[in-house]
């Protein structure tokens, strides 16, 4: 993309911020379906280290040693200002992902762990990881089929987080609700800086 | 399939300083640097950078592997080619207020 005000040969080029989201969570959770819901879903694949268990693949040939494999990221953009562009990734929640965590982690703004209710222990390695780095993050419940088996507060006792911590209920498919958990997200991020914010 | 580590002919490790995936990427005036070393991928990522743009907005325009454009984008720092510049906020922690409402404020609109 390009920015206003850029100068080739000059010391003064505009910089753009750059503010980077995490979105984790369990496979099939609908990481996929609101990183969409709310940007435009742009392909990105990185590399995942190979595994004993995992030698199945061959598509590496000419590396120096056989150690890697591709898999595809969820990679959405918005644009808010010409210089001003949110970044969203989403993430495997598995530790055996945690390599492209460390490096998508690094200066993240904060996390989105999207949880189903029914399979909440799928996002238990996600908190962890937010929690040991100091990452601020929220809890979005992706409800399902409209149905919700458990309320939010049994689900804050359930997963052992803080009062303080936003969980908040949304829709992956709908682009008002993903943008919620946005909100949601920054607003939580003002707050645990310190900062107070008008709502 | 493409063989994805062909085109950086079997190295999977960028040269010099890391750099951040939303870092911005400028390419310089500079003529001088022999390009014969350079492959064609190389040549796509210095096309895409025309004007400044983010590591991974690269990656994903080019269609390789984020690892492969790391090692493409760090050949043509050292050739001269491109300064890769840290984004601004690099952590919550340092991130002005001022810009996280703006955030809050775009989201609000869209």
């Amino acid at each position: 993309m390009a920015y206003a005000g850029y100068e080739a040969t000059g010391g003064a080029v505009r910089r753009h911020r750059a503010i980077k989201i995490l979105l984790a969570g369990g496979f099939g959770v609908g990481k996929t379906t609101l990183v969409g819901a709310v940007s435009e879903i742009r392909p990105l694949r990185t590399e995942e280290p190979l595994t004993e268990s995992g030698k199945y693949v061959d598509s590496t040939a000419g590396v120096e040693r056989k150690t890697t494999t591709t898999v595809a990221m969820d990679f959405g953009r918005i644009t808010l200002r010409d210089d001003l562009v949110l970044y969203l990734f989403g993430t495997p929640g598995q530790e055996r992902f945690w390599f492209m965590w460390d490096e998508l982690a690094l200066g993240a703004l904060g996390a989105v762990v999207l949880a189903d209710t029914r399979r909440l222990a799928d996002c238990f390695p996600a908190i962890d990881y937010f929690e040991r780095r100091d990452i601020p993050f929220i809890v979005a419940l992706n409800v399902f089929d409209g149905s919700r088996r458990y309320s939010v507060e049994d689900v804050r006792v359930a997963l052992d987080l803080d009062p303080s911590l936003p969980i908040v209920l949304c829709d992956a498919r709908s682009k008002e609700s993903a943008k919620e958990v946005l909100i949601t997200l920054i607003e939580h991020v003002l707050y645990v800086t310190d900062t107070p914010v008008a709502r | 399939m493409v063989r994805p580590y062909a085109v950086t002919r079997g190295r999977t490790r960028p040269a010099g300083a890391p750099f951040d995936l939303v870092a911005t990427v400028i390419v310089t005036q500079a003529r001088t640097a022999d390009l014969g070393e350079l492959g064609p991928e190389h040549f796509s990522v210095l096309q895409l950078a025309q004007a400044p743009t983010t590591v991974v907005d690269i990656a994903s325009d080019v269609d390789l592997p984020l690892g492969v454009v790391r090692i493409l984008l760090a050949d043509l720092r050292e050739l001269g080619l491109v300064v890769i510049q840290a984004p601004i906020p690099v952590k919550a922690r340092q991130v002005d207020r001022e810009t996280l409402r703006e955030v809050l404020h775009g989201l609000r609109g869209l």
